[in-house]
């Protein structure tokens, strides 16, 4: 790795801090253009999906359980569950799919 | 130092710190696996305190990527944080010193955000403080204890765990989507657009960092383009 690992963690931390504290401490006027209030209200859906898929397929020991994982996670998150519950509902399928294949195979 | 919001402050971190905890759990064990030490996945997450931008920027330093390339991808991730610091500036008491807003600015989470939103009236800085101060332990000690654990678990833990993350984001955009079709779209849009990169032979050369701000600023972009958001929505933005 030629890059600094503590250049990259202040690159990181400043650009997160500054995003959080600019409007907060310079602007009190509300956003008005209807495209950027737009835009920003897609941001993290856009953002957490993009994440999201198809990263999730191989975040697992196996393709499979990755698709189980996210179907179940999928299903809880579709119910309105807790963050946390759909994250632990999500590794429990993809244990139990890898039990069951280790079984089979 | 207004004692009752800090106290309600703590009281409505609880569960904050609590899910923060798990989730950074898996950071922790995913920063140590990516090759960082212990200490520096914590030092992340006390400074950075955002999920989805550190597991980006662990994606990002394990592929050696540019100092650019993670500034940017940190900007586009963390962009909601600042619709979420402009709501903050409206929310927050008039009369308290201004030098407070540089510390409530650290704690600008979906979450932390979420329920001082949610407060009646006006927020005093120290209902965030005392948020902060459950849910920043939370993730720190959640990080050390995955960086800590993640070498000792079998591998099969570990597989299991790492999908976590994806199940914690899917909670978040899946129920706005049930609600809003404009939302659903982007969503399917966002996935459909990423999986292209992944698939496609030239497009698989871009590199993690850059897909996910590609991807959000073309589908956040065209879907504000043709779907402007309603006044009365914007207060749906929470999680």
């Amino acid at each position: 790795m030629s890059h600094n690992i503590y250049i990259y963690i202040l690159v990181m931390s400043g650009v997160t801090y500054l995003i959080r504290m600019l409007p907060l401490a310079l602007l009190r006027k509300e956003i008005t253009s209807p495209f950027l209030k737009s835009f920003l209200y897609y941001v993290p859906y856009a953002c957490l999906a993009a994440m999201t898929f198809p990263a999730i397929l191989s975040s697992t020991a196996s393709v499979a359980s990755a698709c189980a994982g996210f179907a179940v996670a999928l299903y809880a998150a579709y119910k309105e569950k807790s963050l946390l519950t759909v994250a632990l509902c999500a590794c429990a399928a993809v244990f139990v799919t890898e039990r069951i294949m280790g079984i089979l195979l | 130092m207004d004692v009752l919001s800090f106290k309600r402050g703590l009281r409505d971190g609880v569960p904050i710190g609590l899910g923060y905890f798990a989730v950074s759990f898996t950071f922790g064990m995913m920063a140590v696996s990516g090759g960082l030490s212990t200490a520096q996945a914590v030092l992340i997450s006390l400074t950075n305190l955002t999920s989805a931008g550190q597991f980006a920027g662990l994606d990002i330093i394990a592929a050696g990527g540019s100092y650019w390339e993670m500034a940017l991808t940190q900007l586009i991730i963390n962009l909601r944080y600042c619709l979420m610091s402009f709501s903050l500036a409206q929310k927050l008491q008039r009369n308290v010193p201004w030098g407070h807003r540089f510390f409530v600015a650290f704690g600008v989470t979906d979450e932390i955000f979420g329920v001082s939103a949610s407060q009646e009236g006006r927020v005093s800085p120290f209902y965030n403080y005392g948020a902060m101060c459950v849910a920043v332990p939370g993730w720190s000690l959640g990080t050390l204890a995955g960086g800590i654990s993640g070498n000792l678990l079998p591998a099969f833990v570990v597989s299991a765990l790492s999908v976590a993350i994806y199940g914690m984001f899917l909670a978040v955009i899946i129920p706005p989507a049930k609600k809003n079709k404009a939302v659903l779209g982007v969503v399917a849009g966002a996935m459909g657009v990423s999986s292209l990169f992944a698939a496609v032979p030239v497009l698989k050369r871009v590199s993690s960092g850059f897909v996910i701000i590609i991807t959000t600023v073309l589908v956040a972009g065209i879907a504000a383009y043709f779907c402007p958001v309603e006044e009365k929505e914007e207060s749906t933005h929470e999680s």
